[in-house]
């Protein structure tokens, strides 16, 4: 399990306690974190679930896949901290990971 | 025409037609049937084919097509592994493009939705801003204000077409705000949309040398308008944006034609059918408009589920590029495969009570009218944004639906899924 903070565009904050193998996405989708749409289910083929992964924990939260990077593509307002959501999965080496989310996705 | 309301509460669980069409399609060997047929889709029979395709067989080879043999992938998942493999399924123009019927290889009109990688990346990124938020914050305004005055004019206690009047107007309006095209010649751009998709072996409609004398009257049009905005600063509209966008400003006149007819097809058959389509869905089931009425907030999920259950493209297809071992069967190098979006939103398997119409349906965003991968629609925001506007105005007019009285006309056509007219009344 592992404590992940979601930072919404407005500063409001919220923790969930996400389960190993769980998608960052599905913990938001689930519990109605503001600010991710995951549209395609998390087949890292909608890139409506665009975070901002916080710079202390960019290298923990892995590699993107081509697929990944290529729907990053055209998302909007992508930097070098962009990930999608549905393609980090909780585990412990996460735990107190921190992300913000865009006003809205596009 | 009959005026009197149709009463959609009265009708047994399954309409007559869709009885027979059931009874034909369980009856029929499985390899003869051709979700490509016209008649299917006028008729509006497809579903209980579309349901047999899915129980049994859900990767399906028909070797007669009118176009030639294809594939059918008919399951939500299947759509989704296709859709997003974009390295093993082309849509390239040259081997055919994205539609069951081949584009014609002499009057190829290079789009990027028809390109792959790199060169598709490139085109439609010089696109894209004209959908990105702030631009859109910009367009609600507008569209609102039109949409407003669309609804202000129509007439009470008379039967008229919904598809003109209010879907067509609507869209074409929005679509020659985007290009900041000549406002009263803004139906010709409806016009080159409908014939530009028009199946030349269905009576009535342009011959293939008809059609590409039209597509050339329109690119002429357009290269007026791309002469005069080239020569003046950079402006908001799309001609202006593909004329000095390094990415498009060298475009040859035949890809210049592509990516308009992409973006008029793309921004107007499209959210014209969601439009018209929502309103026989509210009306065939009125509790759900009032669910609306009861709770406005319920307009976001309302709009997905009416883009789910229109499906206003009904499918895409792709090229297989090499030999792909898919479901049990085996795909070969250069088979044309297509993605029935419109099968897949009905798929109970991904889908809860897919045959419903319910707006506040949990997770009402996970649909594939608008594909998924590389080549999802860029302008999904703005059709839920128009939609979303659509409803809003229709909340603050009616506390009673108006009437449909007439059933609606059908385009014939296997890929879009539309409406030709719609009888509609508002009451006195």
């Amino acid at each position: 399990m592992a404590k992940i903070t979601y930072i919404a565009a407005d500063g409001g904050a919220c923790t969930l306690d996400v389960d190993d193998g769980v998608s960052l996405m599905e913990a938001a989708v689930a519990n109605g974190v503001p600010g991710i749409d995951g549209d395609c289910g998390g087949n890292c083929a909608c890139a409506t679930c665009h975070v901002h992964i916080d710079a202390r924990w960019l290298a923990a939260a892995g590699a993107k896949s081509e697929m990944e990077a290529a729907m990053l593509d055209f998302a909007e307002g992508v930097t070098a901290d962009s990930r999608l959501a549905c393609q980090i999965m909780a585990s412990a080496t996460l735990d107190g990971m921190v992300v913000r989310t865009p006003l809205s996705q596009h | 025409m009959a005026t009197r309301a149709i009463d959609f509460a009265a009708w047994p669980a399954e309409p007559p037609h869709l009885a027979a069409a059931r009874a034909r399609a369980y009856a029929m060997p499985l390899t003869e049937i051709d979700m490509l047929d016209t008649d299917l889709w006028v008729n509006d029979m497809h579903w209980p084919y579309f349901e047999r395709l899915r129980d049994e067989s859900p990767i399906h080879y028909h070797a007669n097509g009118r176009f030639g043999p294809y594939w059918s992938v008919t399951r939500f998942a299947d759509i989704m592994k296709v859709d997003t493999d974009h390295a093993r399924f082309s849509s390239d123009a040259h081997l055919g493009g994205i539609t069951a019927k081949d584009m014609d290889q002499d009057f190829i009109l290079p789009m990027f939705i028809a390109m792959d990688p790199p060169k598709h990346d490139v085109q439609r990124k010089a696109v894209s801003p004209i959908v990105s938020p702030g631009n859109l914050a910009h367009l609600e305004v507008l569209i609102r204000e039109r949409a407003q005055a669309i609804f202000d004019n129509l007439p009470a206690g008379e039967t008229f077409d919904w598809v003109d009047r209010v879907s067509i107007e609507l869209t074409t309006q929005m679509l020659a705000t985007l290009f900041d095209f000549p406002w009263d010649d803004r139906r010709l751009l409806t016009y080159w949309s409908d014939k530009a998709t028009a199946d030349e072996t269905v009576p009535g409609n342009p011959t293939k040398a008809e059609r590409e004398a039209i597509m050339l009257e329109c690119l002429m049009y357009f290269t007026k308008l791309w002469n005069e905005r080239v020569n003046a600063p950079p402006a908001g509209d799309l001609v202006s944006m593909l004329a000095h966008n390094p990415a498009t400003r060298d475009m040859v006149p035949m890809e210049y034609l592509g990516n308009l007819l992409l973006l008029i097809v793309g921004g107007n058959d499209t959210t014209r059918n969601s439009i018209t389509g929502g309103l026989t869905f509210m009306a065939a089931n009125p509790g759900e408009y009032a669910k609306l009425r009861a709770n406005p907030d319920l307009i976001e999920s309302a709009v997905s589920e009416i883009i789910r259950y229109q499906t206003p493209l009904a499918h895409m297809r792709r090229t297989a590029l090499v030999e792909v071992e898919f479901g049990g069967q085996t795909i070969r190098k250069g088979d044309r495969v297509v993605m029935w979006y419109v099968s897949g939103n009905r798929d109970p398997r991904s889908v809860d009570r897919p045959d419903e119409f319910i707006i506040d349906r949990p997770r009402a965003r996970q649909h594939l009218s608008f594909g998924f991968g590389i080549h999802r629609c860029v302008g999904n925001r703005l059709a839920e944004l128009q939609l979303k506007i659509v409803w809003q105005e229709i909340l603050k007019r009616y506390p009673r639906l108006p009437e449909v009285v007439g059933i609606p006309g059908r385009v014939p056509s296997a890929f879009v899924k539309g409406y030709t007219s719609l009888p509609v009344r508002i009451p006195a």
